[in-house]
């Protein structure tokens, strides 16, 4: 089949409007791509009633090859003109009948800006609704087999809970702890230069402890076991479903609620204090060590904490932490059990349970706010 | 089925395995270009590792893979592209690109190899789905697809640049009998009009009597080709362990 490795072709316009277009050497997808544009155009212009596309010289020919001729074939049928190809190689007429069948149905068309518009708001509205509609029912349905679970602890799977219990929790101390630090040095550093002003820098205490015991320390925890443990549940859970294990669990009588999300439930609310208390014990520390720069002796930087504080304000933090654990938790299991098929619907599944996770933690946040302030907490 | 004793495919002394654990050994056997070959044997043998280092994914602990002369165990950079660019490859589950349709899992290779304009790519394209009869699925996705047509959809990819080598890695696995036979059809087709060769992958005996030229057999215990030449003669063969596969007998020996 070795040969000539250029393709050439001429086009010809004769009387009565018929043309002839000759090609010649090689009809391959290498040499097919320096005539298509050109030698398309050529046919689509000329407008000939009738084309003879003369391919005797041609001694190579692929699908590359055999599509030039079939779109030269399908430029005349579309205007109702006629077209002969000939001197094709037996061989090669033999691949034109393999490739050569009905066009392919075009793409379903694209609305207009418009009704896509339309369609995708409808769409948005439809996907929302029906979203809220599976949390609430995904609630109703782990907060009964949650309070039976209590009532009957047999019924948990202690050792999932437990090595999950160790993932989210014993391994995550480090990053909360390290983030507490950080959070504290920044806070107190930024603080301390402006409240120097005014010579009350021994009051950067007051504000830190305050800061990360109520808010920041359970919203930071937050973030953290939103972004490690509610993908992981998401993405452990998203491929079980792809790899029907939620399907043979089902079918095997177990629940998977009470088999895969009550133990995720409960380890995260566990943790999540722990991980929160270590959170804001680093956080102190960051601060105190950016007092200790100001030369505020550890003694005073501990009296003010202590008066600064008190239990309430640290148990009111810890509370919302059981919330944001739950909430956690809890979305992250439900996107894993609303993966659907694909390559990225695992991902999607993760994505989606750090984005609603953080949302619905800060959400809580602001009802905690409201009820504490009428509560005078 | 036309085979013209040319060799296209040479695999010399190939071992295989995972570090110390030899799982093939010493396998020799040659592909001759236009024929439908076959690698047969139980569970387990051996035969997809053997395909996989066909087709350059793995490196053989010892031994050499020639496709049209060219070693794909040594070959690199423009070498193993140029080796790469005439095999085609057909896997299992298909294989095909999640996030893209039929017509663009089959178009990629040529947006990526060739300079053509797109129209040409989506024609050539539209030809390999009609030619696995499936261009009424060109802008399906492809989890719209049943097995039958995912396998026929990874068949039409894998044409995409004409391989001369087309690799199946067992194509009826996980198929009912009809659309298996479709697709048995489809092989021969393929190999009748365009004169690819085709090594084929499978433990599927009424495949390996409708397609195959010539097979080999591997066998778990002796980790190597026990048996080599037309199905209809391995299956009067006196090796007990071939007698049992061709004659679907799970007891030890011959029984009658």
């Amino acid at each position: 089949m070795e040969g000539m490795d250029t393709l050439t072709y001429e086009f010809q316009r004769g009387q009565d409007g018929q043309a002839r277009l000759g090609l010649k050497g090689r009809l391959d997808k290498d040499t097919v791509a320096s005539i298509w544009r050109q030698s398309t155009l050529s046919v689509r212009q000329a407008r000939s009633a009738f084309l003879v596309v003369l391919v005797a010289d041609v001694e190579y020919c692929d699908a590359a090859g055999i599509a030039l001729l079939v779109e030269y074939r399908r430029i005349q049928e579309q205007n109702k003109r006629r077209i002969e190809i000939q001197g094709l190689r037996p061989q090669f007429q033999q691949l034109m009948r393999v490739f050569e069948t009905a066009p392919v149905p075009p793409p379903p068309a694209a609305p207009g800006f418009l009704a896509g518009f339309v369609h995708s708001l409808g769409e948005l509205v439809v996907r929302l609704a029906r979203d809220f509609h599976a949390q609430v029912n995904f609630t109703g349905e782990v907060v009964v087999k949650l309070v039976r679970t209590v009532q009957h602890p047999d019924s948990l799977v202690w050792k999932d809970m437990l090595l999950i219990a160790e993932k989210a929790g014993a391994n995550a101390v480090g990053i909360a702890a390290l983030l507490g630090f950080l959070i504290g040095l920044i806070i107190a550093f930024q603080s301390a230069a402006s409240l120097q002003k005014f010579g009350a820098e021994i009051f950067v205490a007051d504000l830190v402890v305050l800061g990360l015991l109520r808010e920041l320390g359970p919203l930071i925890t937050g973030f953290i076991l939103a972004s490690r443990s509610g993908s992981a549940f998401a993405a452990e859970i998203g491929t079980m479903k792809v790899n029907e294990e939620i399907d043979a669990l089902t079918t095997m009588a177990l629940d998977p609620v009470q088999y895969l999300v009550l133990p995720r439930l409960i380890a995260a609310i566990l943790v999540m204090p722990l991980l929160t208390l270590f959170n804001e014990l680093f956080g102190l520390i960051g601060c105190g060590v950016v007092m200790a720069s100001w030369h505020v002796p550890v003694g005073t930087y501990l009296d003010r904490i202590g008066e600064a504080a008190t239990l309430t304000d640290l148990f009111s933090g810890l509370v919302k932490t059981l919330v944001f654990g739950t909430l956690i938790a809890g979305l992250g299991c439900l996107r894993g059990l609303q993966t659907e098929t694909g390559p990225s619907a695992v991902g999607d599944s993760a994505t989606r349970a750090v984005v609603s996770g953080i949302i619905a933690i800060i959400l809580a946040d602001g009802v905690f706010a409201v009820v504490y302030y009428f509560l005078g907490i | 089925m036309a085979a013209n004793g040319k060799t296209i495919i040479k695999v010399e002394d190939l071992t295989a395995g995972y570090g110390d654990m030899v799982l093939l050994q010493d396998i020799n056997f040659e592909v001759h270009t236009g024929e439908i070959f076959g690698i047969l044997g139980g569970s387990g043998c051996g035969k997809s590792t053997v395909l996989k280092h066909m087709i350059g994914l793995k490196p053989p602990l010892r031994g050499s893979v020639f496709i049209d002369g060219t070693d794909i165990v040594t070959a690199e950079g423009d070498e193993r592209v140029a080796v790469l660019k005439k095999i085609g490859v057909s896997y299992q589950s298909g294989a095909l690109f999640g996030s893209m349709n039929v017509l663009e899992n089959v178009a990629l290779v040529l947006e990526e190899f060739t300079d053509l304009p797109r129209e040409a790519i989506e024609r050539i394209a539209e030809m390999k789905l009609a030619a696995v009869g499936l261009q009424d699925a060109a802008y399906k996705m492809p989890a719209e697809l049943s097995g039958g047509m995912k396998k026929r959809a990874a068949i039409a990819r894998a044409l995409a640049i004409d391989p001369k080598v087309l690799f199946l890695d067992e194509p009826s696995a996980g198929l009912d009998p009809i659309t298996s036979a479709q697709l048995d059809h489809l092989i021969l087709d393929l190999s009748e009009s365009l004169h690819i060769t085709f090594v084929i992958v499978t433990h599927e005996l009424p495949s390996i009597f409708a397609v195959t030229d010539r097979v080999i057999m591997l066998d778990k215990q002796s980790k190597t080709v026990i048996a080599s030449g037309a199905p209809h003669e391995l299956r009067e063969s006196a090796d007990p362990a071939v007698w049992r596969f061709f004659n679907r007998q799970a007891a030890e020996g011959r029984q009658t």
